[in-house]
């Protein structure tokens, strides 16, 4: 399989063989039918009984107005929505910036930012919760690594980060962006390697060097990719659980919290699992508009990612 | 004539075009004046120590966990950067199920693996039968099954979890693993569908019309053409489906709530609620832990960068 076809939206030909009109297109007949219904038959069972029931008992969950009135009255609820935001805009737009400047560099054919690469994907590769804790643990007290680290070098102690808000918050949005930009600078390297190499040609014989050629050739070639593969991230990562749950754990005192972890806390420390749907609920009409967004963009371009 | 003697000039031009770009490059660099050289060898310097820089970032937190791991106090860190007696102690408490929070570790292990093969087994299958009524047999209202898996696809799993929860008590599986197994492939199935088509698309049609015509029913054509021409999209999707549900967090600590039950995820997030804690025994665990889905990565990792310009790989 050649991966740099499939990134371009290269198509390849579809057979429709229109002299030989195939035995089982433009609806199945008899037996064939029997055969079909059977084949997809679990995935609508699955999809019936974990996707649309839950769907729509969720719905009913939430369905009570009162719910709402209550979340908006909760200022923890009202600083959750403050922090998810940020998580989100911050943790998307630079991870995928840096990751496509990153991919950029993991271009060079030389052997040590070949091996580099390895080394640079091991946080995609290892399991969230591990590496989190790992962070977790880097932070929590006065005697983690980095304060170590910090006491090596200035020889006075480092700062507690999950006692302030702001510090505990960037080492969340951090911590996303160490997990998640290798993911996406794989992708990007992907792409930027399906760019047909006479294009940089021809721009170099029209003097596009350096950052020309970044800007005014790769840019716009990658600029479909980088748009959908911001939109698919910035949908995932609004539903984002582990990294807020377990580097920060919502400390200092919840106010860290993002929706993901919000909802969790309400549903199931709390005993509100109805107050938790709506929490997640809340997050539908900025939801709702991505997902229809994303989804056309996906049809209509055909770009894989 | 004419386009002959066409033809051969074209082909000698690009030739002659070819060679001249591969071999001007290294006349130029041997001739070049010296403080050009210079530049060179800074700018390969600046991007090595770049590369230094990113390789600390990648590892930093890795580090912690060996060096947690390897100190031998349970509860206090050293405020070292390397522990002071580095001792393999905390593994074998691992390995040896030496801790009363490790009392079951091997048999969680296993679940885990359990969980896992089943959740790759049943995306493939499930994924694999429904893209090829949609995409081969082309059934009628086949693009709503494609439409659904991309929505369920898009949306975080994430959202659906308290509903989940509460489903999973209905159908009675609280506690189970097939619950997760079953709330796992759920999630998984879409990617497989969506990866499928795409890559079913390559292959020819006219194979399964000669199938038909020799009087193979959808079934055969379904295990003897599809399935071994899918084989590179199965691997993918086959390595994406089981670290989906080795690493998943979240289902698992829901609907897994006893020692019995349990995988390793949950028997792991357990130490960060304990009141003692034996730091180092939760890294050793954590490392052990990581190991499957580090050694699935350098394995398949050529097939898994197949998998991703297919596809992005929800986490």
């Amino acid at each position: 399989m050649s991966s740099s076809q499939q990134v371009v939206g290269f198509r390849p030909p579809t057979a429709f063989s229109r002299l030989w009109p195939a035995p089982w297109f433009g609806g199945l007949q008899g037996s064939d039918t029997a055969w079909a219904i059977a084949f997809v038959v679990p995935y609508v069972a699955i999809f019936a009984a974990f996707v649309i029931y839950p769907t729509v008992y969720g719905l009913w969950m939430g369905s009570d107005p009162s719910l709402y009135s209550l979340l908006f009255s909760d200022p923890r609820y009202l600083t959750t929505l403050v922090n998810t935001l940020l998580f989100v805009a911050i943790g998307v737009n630079v991870k995928m910036f840096l990751a496509f400047l990153l991919s950029g560099f993991f271009m060079s054919r030389s052997w040590w930012v070949r091996s580099l690469l390895a080394i640079y994907l091991l946080p995609w590769a290892l399991p969230g919760l591990t590496v989190f804790l790992s962070i977790h643990y880097m932070l929590v007290t006065e005697w983690g690594l980095l304060d170590s680290l910090w006491r090596a070098v200035t020889g006075e102690d480092g700062p507690l980060f999950l006692v302030s808000t702001p510090i505990a918050m960037a080492a969340n949005i951090v911590s996303y962006i160490w997990k998640w930009m290798p993911f996406w600078t794989l992708i990007f390297l992907a792409s930027r390697m399906a760019i047909p190499q006479d294009i940089y040609e021809a721009a170099e014989i029209d003097g596009a060097t350096g950052y020309r050629r970044l800007v005014h050739v790769t840019f716009p070639l990658l600029a479909n990719v980088y748009l959908i593969c911001t939109l698919l991230s910035t949908v995932w990562t609004l539903g984002d659980f582990p990294t807020v749950y377990f580097v920060s754990g919502g400390a200092p005192a919840r106010l860290t919290d993002v929706l993901a972890t919000y909802g969790f806390h309400e549903a199931f420390d709390f005993g509100y699992p109805n107050l938790g749907v709506a929490a997640m609920m809340s997050a539908l009409p900025i939801l709702i508009p991505l997902v229809i967004l994303l989804m056309r963009r996906i049809r209509v371009t055909g770009v894989q990612l | 004539m004419s386009a002959a003697y066409g033809r051969t000039v074209t082909t000698d031009t690009g030739f002659a075009a070819g060679t001249v770009a591969g071999t001007t490059q290294p006349v130029r660099r041997r001739t070049s004046r010296p403080h050009y050289r210079l530049r060179r060898y800074a700018m390969e310097a600046l991007a090595m120590a770049f590369g230094l820089v990113l390789a600390v970032w990648s590892v930093l937190p890795l580090y912690n966990m060996w060096m947690i791991a390897l100190d031998s106090h349970n509860d206090v860190f050293s405020g070292a950067i390397w522990p002071e007696n580095p001792t393999l102690e905390s593994f074998r408490v691992v390995v040896t199920q030496d801790f009363w929070y490790l009392a079951r570790f091997w048999h969680q292990f296993g679940n885990s693996f359990y969980v896992g093969l089943s959740v790759m087994f049943l995306t493939l299958a499930i994924g694999s039968l429904a893209s090829f009524t949609v995409g081969r047999m082309r059934m009628r209202h086949g693009w709503m099954l494609s439409n659904a898996a991309l929505m369920t696809y898009v949306i975080p799993a994430s959202f659906l979890a308290i509903p989940m929860y509460r489903i999973m008590q209905i159908y009675g599986l609280t506690n189970n693993l097939s619950s997760v197994i079953l709330a796992l492939t759920t999630f998984a199935t879409p990617y497989a569908i969506f990866i499928f088509s795409q890559y079913g698309k390559s292959i020819p049609m006219e194979l399964d019309e000669s199938a038909r015509i020799d009087g193979a029913n959808p079934l055969q054509i379904y295990l003897r053409i599809y399935l071994p021409l899918m084989a590179p999209a199965l691997v993918a999707v086959g390595t994406y489906a089981l670290l989906l549900a080795w690493n998943e967090y979240l289902y698992n600590f829901l609907l897994l709530s006893t020692p019995e039950s349990m995988t390793v995820a949950v028997a792991l997030a357990q130490f960060l609620n304990s009141d003692e804690s034996p730091w180092n025994f939760m890294m050793a665990t954590a490392i052990i832990y990581a190991m499957p889905p580090i050694i699935l990565y350098y394995g398949f990792r050529r097939y898994m960068a197949a998998g991703l310009t297919m596809g992005g790989v929800k986490g």
